[in-house]
This record gives structure tokens, C-alpha cells and sequence, in this order.
């Protein structure tokens, strides 16, 4: 009995060290549920721009990344709780979270945000409209004069839209161009494109300036070489604005 | 070479298919193959959480009528506090709490030279050797981790309930029984497990047969503490899919999936109702209660 308990011990206090020594598996935490950012694909695996971004920028710093997906709202508590290590879901760089996490260097560019429903008339300020829980957007329809209508997921958000729960829905425009091109025409965009946030990065802890530093040179690299501006034009087309 | 007449369609190509063809290629994509595994995961989650739920409620039961004082507070404790805090509010506070308890208490072992403090703002920082898992074990792990975690936090729940259900059927078998037992000589112990106990079930069983139906229909709150079960994969397969990102667009078809869940659970508790019905009349036999009575007269 003792001769198992000792294995047992040394077994566990080995693998310890092992994790320490050979650095680990860095797991990026994505929502799964917001084309053509993340989404999840007919194999149930995250795919999308925010893959194939996140998978190069890995090779790049040389590390081993594992893909694990979580609820957009509980995503910043199960960061900062160590539940995963980084945050690659399409989360716009703001003061707010700023205050909560830290951001790398955006790895796409400030875009704008748009409204879209089911007829151009729709009223922007003083209708009903939806937008995702906890997003920038989210904020700034609750300052528009809107009622706001909050969803956890965006799939429900555009649900919300075509069942006439609310007149129309706002955000990032370029989630929405894919719904409203293959909406077949029932679907348009209102109104003026609103600019908002200081572009998309990856989210980490505040603690973690080593892996932040890391992620920061291979964006950098990306940028430079023009890669993450091709992976931009494969994902949100010819017109999506791109890194100088 | 002619192909005989059934012919063996392939998946590949889904947008050539239409009809039924297309439905079975749909129907076995990856991620329904996930989608039909999470019903595993309910069913699993369910077959443990059962039978440890009644642990820990006649653990509760016994403690709440101990002659100790400290041990009676603690049932009583246990179940008072347990059965007053709403079920959601205590699953998202214990996972957290029990998480980070884990891990701290692993790094104050693991990591005893350790000079940073473990909160840091808003991070919650532990070295590497004291993560739960380990930072480079493979995701099935992390899976696992979390479902064991679901199914304590589960157990302790509905073991308050069952605590005070098997508590109230202790004290509703016939003072007449334990009066003989007693008269025979038997000792307190020998009382509780030769008459109390096999005579208490037909009191706890309606209590019980609730407490399972609750269980089985609280098994969504899972979603909650991040395992992907049935709920999670109705709503993403539901959800309204463009071509440009799946092979098998269609609109938001939420309903129908939310309907299958429905049909699923709506069986599940059926077939749960009948076994209850099976069961209360099993443990009615030869009982002084008015069920017993009833069947003896039928007998007779």
C-alpha cells in the first residue's frame, strides 16, 4: 500500500514539474457562434478568420495552442479565473475591458457596425433593437434612445429580427454582410455604418505581459509580412478594410 | 461496371442531395454526432449523480438525528442551507468557489516558494503544478474535470432534498415497529437498520420519485457550468446557418430541435413514472400503511 502511495506521489509531483519545465499548452478561448469570426463547422471543430489567425500566429511564437469554446457572456470571469488563456472571439478593444484584461495589438483593424432589418424604414432611435449581451454595440444602442433588446448568442440577435421582436439589429457589420446577402433580399441594411472600438485583439490576463509580448511580435509579423491582410480578404472579402 | 440499385450516395457533395439523402447526411454530421453524445453525457450524468445524491441524503438524514449535538447542527445545517439558496445561485457560487478552492489548496502544497499573491486584481493566479488540470492536459480532460464537478455540485444539491425526504420517512414508520424491536432487545443501531430503514422507503419513495423528476429535468443547468450538453447543441444546430459557412444551410430551425428535447425528456420521465409506479407497489407489500392494507385485502 505505501510502496502505491509513494509511486502515486512521485507520479503526481513528476508531471508537476514536467508542466513547469516544458512551458504549456496555451488553450484559446473563442465563442464558436459568430461567422465569420469563429463559428463551429459541420465537424463540430472552430473554424473561421480567428483559426486560421490564432492557429499561425501559435507557429509563429511557437507555441501549442488548443481551441476551447465558451459562452460570449461569461468569457472575460472564465479568463481571469484561468479556465483558459487567451480571449480570440471578435472582442473589440475597449477602456471597459480594458480596466478587467489586457488586449494585444489589434489583429483587425477598427471596423464599423451597422443595423439591419427587415425594411429600410425601420426606426433606429425610437424602435426595439437587438443586440448581443455585453458587446460595444450593446452599449451603444442602449445610448441611442432605442430600447434595447439583449440576446446571448448573435444567431439570436438576427432570429429576433425576422420573427418581429424587434425592428432591427445592430452589429459588427461584418458578421452582418454574410446574413443579409444570403437572407435573399428579406433582409437590408438601415442607416449610416457607425464606427466603433479600436479594432479586434486577443484578450489576456493582465498578469500575463509574457504571453501578451509573445502574441504582440506575431501579429506584428503577420502585419508586416502582409499574411494577416490575405487572411482579412479570404474571410470578409475584397471591400473589408484592411491593414495599411 | 453498372452500380446495382442501391446505390451508395456520399456525403461530399451535400449540395447535389435532396430529400432524404440530404436529411441523412445532415443528420450525421460531426457535430450532431456530438449533439446525439451529449444525450450520453445527460444519461451519464444522471446514472452517477442518482445514486451519489442519495449517498450524501442518508448521510444528511443520519447526521440530522445523531444524539451528537455538533453532528445534528451539521445535517440540520446541511439541509437548511442547501434547500434555502436557489439552485442556480449556489451552482455558479460552488463551482467557482470549489474550482478555485482546489487549485489553492494544490498550490500552497505544490508551490510553497511561490512570492506572488495568488489574487491579483481580478485574476485568480496559481502556478502551473497547481492547475486543475494540469495547463497542457488534452481537452478531454478539462471535459471530464468539469462534469465531475457538475455532478458534485448536483449531488450536494439534491442530497439536501433527499436528506430531508429520507429524514421525514425515519420518523413516519410506525412507533408500534420500533416499540417492538425494542421490546426484543434490540439496540438502537440494530433498530435503525433491521426496522426503521427497510420499513422507511414506501414513506420516502413519493419524495424521492419527485426528487428524480426534478433531477432529470435540471440536467439543462449543466449548460450553465459550461459543459456542452443537449441544450447547448439544439440551440447552435438550430440556429439559422448561411451557405458560406456549412455545407447544409437552412433557416432557424430552434424549434424543431427544442421539440426533440421536449419529446426526449417528456419520454424519459414516462418511462420514469411507470418504473416509480412499479416500485411503490413492490415496497407497498406487507406494509402497515393504508397501500399495504389494500393489497392484503385483495389477496385475501
Amino acid at each position: 500500500m505505501k510502496l502505491i502511495l509513494t509511486a502515486a506521489a512521485l507520479a503526481v509531483a513528476a508531471t508537476g514539474a514536467w508542466a513547469d519545465a516544458h512551458g504549456k499548452t496555451i488553450r484559446m478561448g473563442t465563442e464558436g457562434a459568430y461567422p465569420p469570426y469563429n463559428f463551429l463547422n459541420d465537424a463540430g471543430e472552430v473554424d473561421g478568420f480567428e483559426r486560421e489567425v490564432g492557429d499561425e500566429l501559435c507557429a509563429r511564437a511557437e507555441l501549442t495552442c488548443e481551441w476551447v469554446t465558451n459562452e460570449w457572456d461569461s468569457i472575460i470571469p472564465n479568463l481571469t479565473s484561468g479556465n483558459y488563456d487567451t480571449i480570440i472571439a471578435g472582442m473589440s478593444i475597449t477602456d471597459e475591458r480594458e480596466e478587467v484584461i489586457d488586449f494585444t495589438q489589434n489583429y483587425f483593424p477598427p471596423a464599423a457596425s451597422a443595423y439591419a432589418a427587415m425594411s429600410g424604414d425601420a426606426d433606429l432611435t425610437g424602435g426595439v433593437v437587438a443586440a448581443q449581451t455585453s458587446t460595444i454595440q450593446a452599449g451603444y444602442v442602449a445610448e441611442s434612445g432605442a430600447t434595447l433588446l439583449e440576446f446571448a448568442t448573435y444567431d439570436e440577435t438576427v432570429a429576433a429580427v425576422r420573427n418581429g421582436e424587434a425592428d432591427a439589429v445592430f452589429a459588427d457589420k461584418d458578421a452582418l454582410v454574410p446574413t443579409v446577402e444570403e437572407s435573399g433580399g428579406e433582409m437590408v441594411f438601415v442607416g449610416d455604418d457607425v464606427p466603433l472600438g479600436g479594432g479586434i485583439g486577443l484578450g489576456l490576463r493582465e498578469s500575463d505581459d509574457e504571453l501578451r509580448e509573445k502574441f504582440d511580435v506575431a501579429i506584428q509579423s503577420m502585419k508586416d509580412d502582409g499574411s494577416l491582410n490575405e487572411l482579412i480578404v479570404k474571410w470578409f472579402g475584397d471591400d473589408a478594410k484592411v491593414f495599411e | 461496371m453498372r452500380r446495382g440499385h442501391l446505390t451508395i450516395f456520399a456525403c461530399t457533395d451535400p449540395e447535389t442531395l435532396s430529400g432524404l439523402n440530404w436529411l441523412i447526411c445532415y443528420l450525421t454530421t460531426g457535430k450532431h454526432l456530438l449533439f446525439y453524445a451529449a444525450f450520453g453525457t445527460v444519461l451519464l450524468l444522471l446514472a452517477i449523480t442518482a445514486p451519489a445524491a442519495m449517498a450524501f441524503g442518508f448521510g444528511g438524514a443520519m447526521a440530522a438525528r445523531s444524539r451528537i449535538a455538533p453532528l445534528r447542527w451539521f445535517g440540520k445545517g446541511y439541509i437548511a442551507v442547501v434547500r434555502g439558496v436557489p439552485d442556480i445561485a449556489f451552482f455558479l457560487f460552488f463551482v467557482i468557489a470549489l474550482d478555485q478552492g482546489i487549485e489553492y489548496v494544490r498550490h500552497k502544497i505544490k508551490c510553497p516558494d511561490w512570492d506572488q499573491p495568488v489574487r491579483q486584481g481580478s485574476d485568480f493566479l496559481v502556478c502551473q503544478a497547481a492547475k486543475m488540470p494540469l495547463g497542457n492536459s488534452p481537452q478531454w480532460v478539462h471535459e471530464s474535470y468539469g462534469f465531475a464537478l457538475a455532478v458534485l455540485t448536483f449531488a450536494i444539491v439534491f442530497g439536501a432534498f433527499a436528506a430531508n425526504v429520507l429524514f421525514g420517512a425515519m420518523a413516519a414508520v410506525p412507533r408500534g415497529q420500533v416499540e417492538t424491536a425494542e421490546a426484543y432487545g434490540m439496540t438502537s443501531r440494530q433498530t435503525f437498520w433491521r426496522i426503521t430503514v427497510p420499513q422507511m422507503w414506501i414513506y420516502a419513495l413519493p419524495g424521492l420519485g419527485n426528487l428524480w423528476m426534478v433531477l432529470i429535468k435540471a440536467t439543462p443547468l449543466l449548460f450553465l457550468l459550461g459543459v456542452e450538453d443537449i441544450v447547448y447543441w439544439a440551440r447552435e444546430l438550430g440556429a439559422a446557418k448561411t451557405p458560406r459557412f456549412t455545407d447544409y444551410p437552412h433557416p432557424d430551425w430552434r424549434m424543431w430541435y427544442f421539440l426533440a428535447l421536449l419529446v426526449f425528456y417528456l419520454a424519459f420521465t414516462r418511462v420514469s413514472e411507470i418504473v416509480l409506479a412499479r416500485l411503490t407497489r413492490r415496497l407497498s407489500y406487507g406494509q402497515a400503511t393504508a397501500g399495504g392494507e389494500a393489497m392484503r385485502r385483495a389477496q385475501a
